[in-house]
């Protein structure tokens, strides 16, 4: 009698990559959920386009590639990508923005380098970049918190400016965005840029409404549940704490010794904290272990970069927020990163850091 | 970094970067007493059993053979001898598939036991004090104990070090999942294994020795700190479970704090270390006078419904034991030699137990699911995060993938344990070890490729070189032989040339003779004529 061969180890833990993937999904929820609330329900379309527009465009590539499509599409990691999209873009962007932005980061970012594992750049944020700098007042257009819109939208009206642009009743989403005073509402962080920009203080910009709270009405509740959604992932071993602190440190630490120096013109760590992707990035998106350095150093380094990156453009730079900018550049970086934080193998004295290439 | 002595005398326990923590599975195995199977219908002893080279067979089939009796001749550095585990006949030396996953043959004396179970003469040294190590050396070399830990390097090698030893490490950690030989054998053997490590110290000259057991064996710390009691010099450590904390270098680093250099032994930096069960061995060598005949094999597994330890005759074939442990066949089955993390498969039974086989293992689909797809790296260093060597497994993996074996060397592929940690964690379920063994096993066949071509090419040089010679010192002959050929004529031109000198005037003087001589005989004629004529003118007239 033969028997069956298989090659040691023979046992497994249990976590395999698609539970992985499925659990980052699932620590997003808190997030999802505190967006709708404040910024509508748009953002469940947009989640829908951005799933089936992935899942197409990763069973296309498969099939064009003659691989298994199934297989690729059960490791979720198509679904994480437009999930992480989906919830990057404003939730009324018209439907195009979406379905552009996901194809873009699973054909090109993603199949095109070679499919999962292969991608230099974070697809979420390339494609999200990609629509940034191709649709700005698409990508710019965010809604008021609905505590301080003017109109709510039903969800009938909100599938109808997805996909025509207009409400059913013939507004814009630009006119959707206009207070009853004729101002337009932007972002916490927007207001900021803007105020600095025309000379004021931080403190005069937050007699803004958008900013008569902590750090910006809707937006601090969306960061902490992003941030809830972040311990969750911890907890469970699906990412280490290396990137999220060392991208909280890289943001958090300039800026308070900043605001310590210059109050007026640079806001404080809480603001940054708890604006813009900060949370979402910190947690959800920096730790793409695919395109993050590898060894727990280099993931230190590797957070620190993107956290400085995203408070010096979000200081001098000419976007609001830069976390999707930020992570890229650290992207880039990151073969050096691993090539020099490389640690020392058992018996050798010193580390090879930077010796022989790879 | 604390020097070796100051961290042991502080009795602290170290720690080594990785590791892991799989579900253990001990018991049931190790909840039942030692027990001894019936005697197998055959005994396979192959020639190879350890690390080194075979023995020289010393019987013939159809001899007769005592239990205890030596099989095969082996010099100390040449490997081990090999004995007969009990009485029988040699029924065939052959080749017969060998406890290895690929189950290729290789040479065997067969032993067909005949029941009696009778011993040779055997020679027991209980005062093995009053002996010299050189002596006590040779008694384990003859005995043919190799580790019984893992790798089986030859006991006796590492002993005639002659490099002085700080401590004497005995290795009872046993940190693989489901094997607990060690385990049972120092619940119930305590004494003896602390008889066998008095020997192992007084061999080496150790002045401490250092004990290890992982913490999840109570029994067997209980037991062996009964049997150390009084004793100064051995100390028990118990260290926490962890995979692989029985693996040499981890203990070292555990129990040391030091870290063995790159390219150095234990024995470098004052440490032996040597394995319970090895202990237990050596007592039996040196007090009784046994060589090494059996051993404790864990029969273990979901698939066996009597799991438990046994001792089990070198040369049982594992169908034997599987029938003890009471397999129940399933053509799916996967049948392990060795625990989960580092065994091989098995693919027929009929392979024999060797000196380093320490578990049977025949786990169930649901206890040990098969290897799912592979699927892609994700990179996210679970596999760095775990490697007891501070690897980066993922990086070998792409290196091994794309066979860039110049990147896998200067990336220390070669500093792998092979332990397993790695593709124990990986979400994707890459099955890492095994890229890894196929590369080194690449790497060390070009490293053979190019030393045999190194040889080729040396030979070829060295025989251009001597073509060459041979041609220039033939040119040479030739050209020596054409100078005394010239010079030979040049002295005969010379001497010619002077005969010539004078043969040059002779012919002349001879020539210019002859026509005178012609020429006086020709006027002689006519003057003879003339002569002849007046007479008979004046006859005539």
């Amino acid at each position: 009698m033969t028997f069956r061969v298989a090659a040691a180890p023979h046992g497994h833990s249990q976590q395999n990559t698609a539970d992985m993937m499925r659990w980052v999904c699932y620590a997003l929820i808190p997030g999802v959920l505190v967006q709708s609330y404040f910024f509508g329900a748009g953002v469940y379309f947009q989640l829908f386009l951005a799933i089936v527009t992935a899942y197409a465009a990763e069973s296309l590539c498969m099939l064009a590639r003659n691989r298994n499509a199934r297989s690729a599409l059960r490791d979720n990691t198509a679904l994480v990508t437009a999930v992480l999209l989906a919830i990057s873009i404003p939730s009324l962007a018209p439907w195009w923005i979406i379905v552009i932005g996901t194809a873009f980061s699973i054909v090109v970012v993603k199949q095109i380098y070679g499919g999962m594992g292969q991608n230099l750049f974070n697809p979420a944020m390339a494609g999200y970049v990609l629509l940034l700098v191709s649709f700005p007042v698409q990508m710019t257009n965010w809604l008021p918190p609905s505590t301080l819109a003017n109109y709510e939208l039903s969800l009938w009206q909100t599938l109808h400016t997805i996909l025509f642009e207009y409400t059913p009743a013939g507004y814009s989403v630009e006119q959707l965005r206009t207070t009853v005073d004729g101002v337009t509402m932007a972002t916490p962080l927007d207001t900021i840029k803007t105020a600095l920009s025309q000379g004021y203080t931080v403190a005069e910009a937050y007699q803004q409404p958008v900013l008569s709270a902590i750090a910006g009405v809707g937006w601090q509740w969306v960061n902490l549940a992003f941030l809830l959604g972040g311990f969750i992932l911890l907890q469970r071993r699906i990412i280490s704490w290396h990137i999220p602190v060392g991208l909280l440190a890289g943001l958090l630490i300039p800026a308070l010794v900043a605001n310590l120096f210059a109050p007026s013109v640079m806001p404080g760590p809480v603001f940054h904290a708890l604006s813009g992707a900060t949370m979402l990035g910190a947690f959800f998106i920096a730790t793409d272990p695919v395109s993050a350095a590898t060894s727990p150093r280099g993931r230190l380094i590797f957070g620190l970069l993107i956290g400085f990156l995203v408070w010096v453009i979000r200081s001098w730079g000419g976007y609001p927020d830069a976390v999707a900018f930020a992570v890229l550049l650290a992207n880039l970086s990151v073969p050096l990163i691993d090539r020099y934080t490389r640690p020392s193998v058992y018996g050798h004295s010193r580390s090879h850091g930077g010796g022989d290439g790879q | 970094m604390r020097d070796i002595k100051s961290f042991v005398d502080a009795g602290v326990i170290g720690h080594f970067p990785g590791g892991i923590h799989p579900p253990e599975r001990k018991s049931p195995a190790n909840t039942v007493a030692l027990r001894r199977p019936p005697l197998p219908s055959e005994l396979i002893l192959p020639l190879r059993q350890h690390i080194g080279p075979s023995g020289q067979c010393t019987v013939e089939v159809g001899d007769k053979v005592l239990k205890g009796q030596q099989l095969t001749e082996a010099q100390l550095s040449q490997g081990l001898p090999l004995h007969a585990p009990t009485s029988g006949t040699v029924s065939a030396i052959e080749e017969r598939p060998m406890a290895h996953a690929s189950g290729l043959p290789e040479l065997a004396i067969v032993i067909q036991p005949d029941g009696e179970d009778r011993w040779i003469t055997r020679q027991p040294l209980p005062n093995y004090r009053d002996c010299d190590r050189a002596t006590l050396i040779e008694t384990i070399q003859k005995a043919g104990i190799a580790g019984l830990g893992g790798a089986g390097f030859p006991t006796a090698q590492k002993l005639a070090s002659q490099k002085p030893i700080q401590y004497l490490i005995i290795n009872g950690v046993e940190c693989e999942p489901y094997i607990c030989a060690d385990d049972r054998l120092m619940r119930e053997h305590a004494i003896d294994i602390v008889a066998g490590i008095e020997i192992l110290q007084f061999i080496s000259n150790a002045g401490q020795v250092l004990l290890a057991i992982e913490d999840n064996k109570p029994e067997a710390i209980a037991a062996m700190r009964e049997a150390i009691d009084g004793s100064d010099s051995i100390k028990l450590r118990v260290i926490p479970t962890k995979y692989p904390s029985g693996g040499e270098k981890q203990l070292i680093e555990l129990l040391t704090g030091q870290q063995v250099p790159q390219g150095q032994l234990p024995l470098d930096i004052g440490l032996l270390m040597q394995n319970t069960g090895t202990a237990y061995a050596v007592k039996r060598a040196v007090i009784d006078g046994e060589p090494l005949l059996e051993r404790v094999v864990t029969l273990t597994g979901d698939l066996m419904s009597q799991p438990g330890n046994v001792w089990a005759l070198l040369g049982t074939p594992i169908a034997h034991l599987l029938a003890e442990g009471g397999f129940n066949a399933d053509g799916d089955a996967r049948v392990i030699m060795g625990g989960p993390m580092m065994g091989f498969t098995l693919p027929l039974t009929d392979v024999p137990v060797i000196k380093t086989t320490n578990c049977i293992l025949t786990p169930s689909l649901q206890e040990l699911p098969p290897a799912a797809d592979e699927m892609a790296c994700i990179r996210c260093g679970a596999c760095a995060d775990v490697c007891p060597a501070t690897l980066q497994p993922q990086q070998l993996q792409w290196l091994a993938k794309a066979k860039d074996y110049d990147a896998l060397e200067s990336n220390d592929l070669f500093d792998c344990i092979e332990c397993g940690a790695c593709a124990y964690v990986c979400p994707s379920e890459i099955p890492l070890v095994h890229y890894y063994r196929k590369a080194k096993a690449e790497i060390r066949n070009i490293a053979r490729e190019k030393a045999k071509a190194e040889l080729a090419r040396q030979r070829f040089e060295r025989r251009q070189e001597r073509l060459e010679r041979e041609k220039q010192e033939r040119l040479e002959r030739h050209r020596k032989a054409a100078e005394a050929r010239k010079k030979m004529q040049q002295e005969k031109a010379a001497t010619e040339t002077s005969d010539a000198a004078s043969a040059a005037n002779k012919p002349a003087q001879d020539k210019s003779s002859a026509v005178a001589a012609a020429i006086a005989r020709a006027k002689a004629k006519k003057a003879a004529q003339q002569a002849a004529n007046n007479t008979s003118d004046e006859e005539n007239s």
